[in-house]
């Protein structure tokens, strides 16, 4: 592996060693398992498993919520980090600091406590449920977790952008006699936009296999409100292995293309900032 | 327009700065703040016996078990794969970097199913750990590989780029003067890298200590055995007794608190690490 070169620090064989063999018993093991099963699965069977009523609708909604929520992400990401990034008011650290509690947050806490909050009877719910808005055992609910989860992707990838940002090409535009919005849709946007994007395919990647928060808060019902991560769940319980692995790698396959798309926009958005 | 023409008109930024403030509100404080109101809504005794109960102390203790094990085998994990990645050329190093992060990108249930795979009844060693009497999944041991799945890349991915950006003058230096590898490595590398090593150990002890997903695939569920303090949690919460909600609300908020302490230390590490560099910066200027 390693080039023929002389080396002044030692270690190298220990550490790679160590890298290596740790990287194969914890990953690349259980991986392989998981690829050796699947390819053991004839394609006409996987078919079968991986799209059958139940799957079809579980992967409407993972997909369909995250969608929504890594939307709802971009839009008050974009605004929450140009607020901490520009503006001084009370309360702007504390806040920034926040940003990470989803982070931080187990996933069984944050479903457990926003499924109290937007049940009937919680704090929020008791003035939203009578408008119609129900948050617990809903769909919605599954968004509003899924939001929850992904809200520090776009914040934290927007923030060191809009510091970078050099003031000299705002004033320009001034100068030149745009208006502030002029100035925000034709300066600044597009510099933005590379960052923007990757904090949304990551937080949207973040959300298809989230799992904790959404058990609590979706009511989990066939059909309605199951997410694919919890149909695997149902399917190891109901010792139907071959049912599980196929469900699992249309969520790894999918996971991995976001993954490449990622890797990608971070590209872009690197050229862009020099 | 503001006179500058660089500024928001003092309208759209109050309007910015309020949704700002709802929408944090909404999803940062509230959730917080609602843990710790509803862990309180029987008051302090109710709270203070969910705490104790035999179930809830022995989910405590496996949690603290689990943290015990999987933060220092991925702290020296941590520091080997950042050695070999940022002090040596090799080829194939991309690779190996995307294989270390690869755990993020897999769903915490499809991390759980791999282990129930290899080494549940089915599975490839099923039937010889079986034979010998040994349970990995829905025991202990099959929680910890779980963890250490979901928790891997935490403190490789800090080290690397720290690693990276101090070079190998100083290491080159140290050995010249008479130093072996492990003093060099004790006395040069290991201060210089301390910050980011407590950083990936904060993250990597709140993911390990708050996994819910691959955890829950391979634990089976035993009261007093193999849950964990967020399984302690659903068990609390599914149980519809008077008091349960309050009771899985009561271990939430002991999470709850180990996720302010984490995002405390966290803060308190920016902002020196801000310092330091503006620090430098002055040094640099003057």
């Amino acid at each position: 592996m390693a080039r023929p070169q002389f080396r002044v620090l030692p270690g190298f064989g220990l550490t790679m060693g160590v890298t290596l063999c740790y990287l194969s018993a914890i990953v690349l093991i259980p991986f392989a398992a998981l690829v050796v099963r699947t390819l053991e699965l004839s394609w006409g069977d996987f078919w079968r498993l991986a799209t059958t009523d139940r799957a079809l609708a579980a992967y409407r909604l993972t997909f369909g919520a995250s969608l929504v929520a890594a939307v709802a992400n971009a839009v008050f990401g974009t605004l929450l980090a140009w607020v901490l990034v520009r503006y001084d008011f009370p309360g702007r650290r504390f806040i920034d600091a926040m940003v990470d509690f989803p982070f931080a947050l187990p996933t069984a806490v944050a479903g457990l406590t926003l499924a109290n909050l937007f049940a009937a009877n919680g704090w929020l719910g008791q003035y939203l449920v009578p408008l119609g808005i129900k948050g617990a055992f809903t769909p919605l609910g599954v968004v509003i977790a899924l939001t929850f989860v992904g809200l520090p992707f776009v914040v934290r990838t927007l923030q060191p952008v809009l510091q970078n940002l050099e003031p000299e090409v705002e004033e320009a535009a001034a100068t030149l006699g745009a208006g502030r919005l002029r100035t925000f849709v034709a300066v600044i946007a597009p510099s933005l936009l590379p960052a923007v994007l990757t904090g949304f395919a990551l937080a949207f990647a973040r959300a298809i296999g989230e799992y904790g928060s959404i058990v609590f808060i979706s009511g989990n019902l066939p059909f309605k409100t199951e997410i694919a991560p919890y149909l695997i769940v149902m399917r190891l319980e109901e010792y139907d292995y071959t049912g599980a692995i196929a469900l699992a790698v249309v969520l790894l396959v999918f996971s991995f293309l976001l993954l490449g798309v990622i890797n990608l926009l971070e590209h872009w958005s690197s050229r862009f900032q020099h | 327009m503001s006179p500058r023409g660089t500024e928001e008109s003092p309208v759209a930024k109050w309007v910015l700065i309020a949704i700002a403030l709802a929408f944090s509100f909404v999803f940062l404080l509230l959730p917080l703040v609602n843990v710790f109101a509803q862990a309180l809504a029987y008051g302090w005794a109710h709270y203070w016996q969910s705490l104790v109960k035999p179930d809830s102390l022995a989910a405590i203790r496996l949690t603290l078990l689990l943290a015990a094990v999987t933060v220092p085998l991925n702290v020296l994990f941590g520091l080997a794969a950042a050695w070999a990645i940022a002090k040596f050329d090799f080829t194939g190093k991309p690779i190996l970097i995307t294989l270390i992060d690869l755990p993020f990108s897999v769903s915490p249930v499809v991390a759980g199913l791999m282990l129930v795979v290899l080494f549940g009844l089915q599975g490839f060693f099923g039937q010889w750990l079986d034979a010998h009497n040994l349970k990995i999944i829905f025991a202990v041991p099959g929680i910890v590989l779980a963890t250490i799945f979901v928790t891997f890349p935490f403190v490789a991915r800090e080290l690397i780029p720290v690693m990276q950006a101090t070079g190998t003058e100083q290491e080159e230096a140290a050995l010249t003067l008479g130093a072996n590898g492990w003093q060099t490595f004790w006395h040069v590398t290991l201060p210089s890298v301390k910050w980011g090593l407590i950083y990936g150990i904060i993250l990597c002890n709140a993911r390990a200590m708050g996994e819910f997903g691959a955890v829950s695939v391979v634990s089976g569920h035993i009261a007093g055995q193999t849950e964990t303090m967020p399984l302690r949690v659903e068990a609390l919460y599914q149980g519809a007794t008077e008091g349960s909600a309050a009771a899985a609300f009561a271990v939430a908020s002991l999470l709850a608190l180990l996720a302010l302490l984490t995002l405390g230390i966290k803060t308190f590490l920016e902002w020196r690490q801000a310092r330091t560099q503006k620090l430098i910066v002055g040094r640099v200027d003057s």
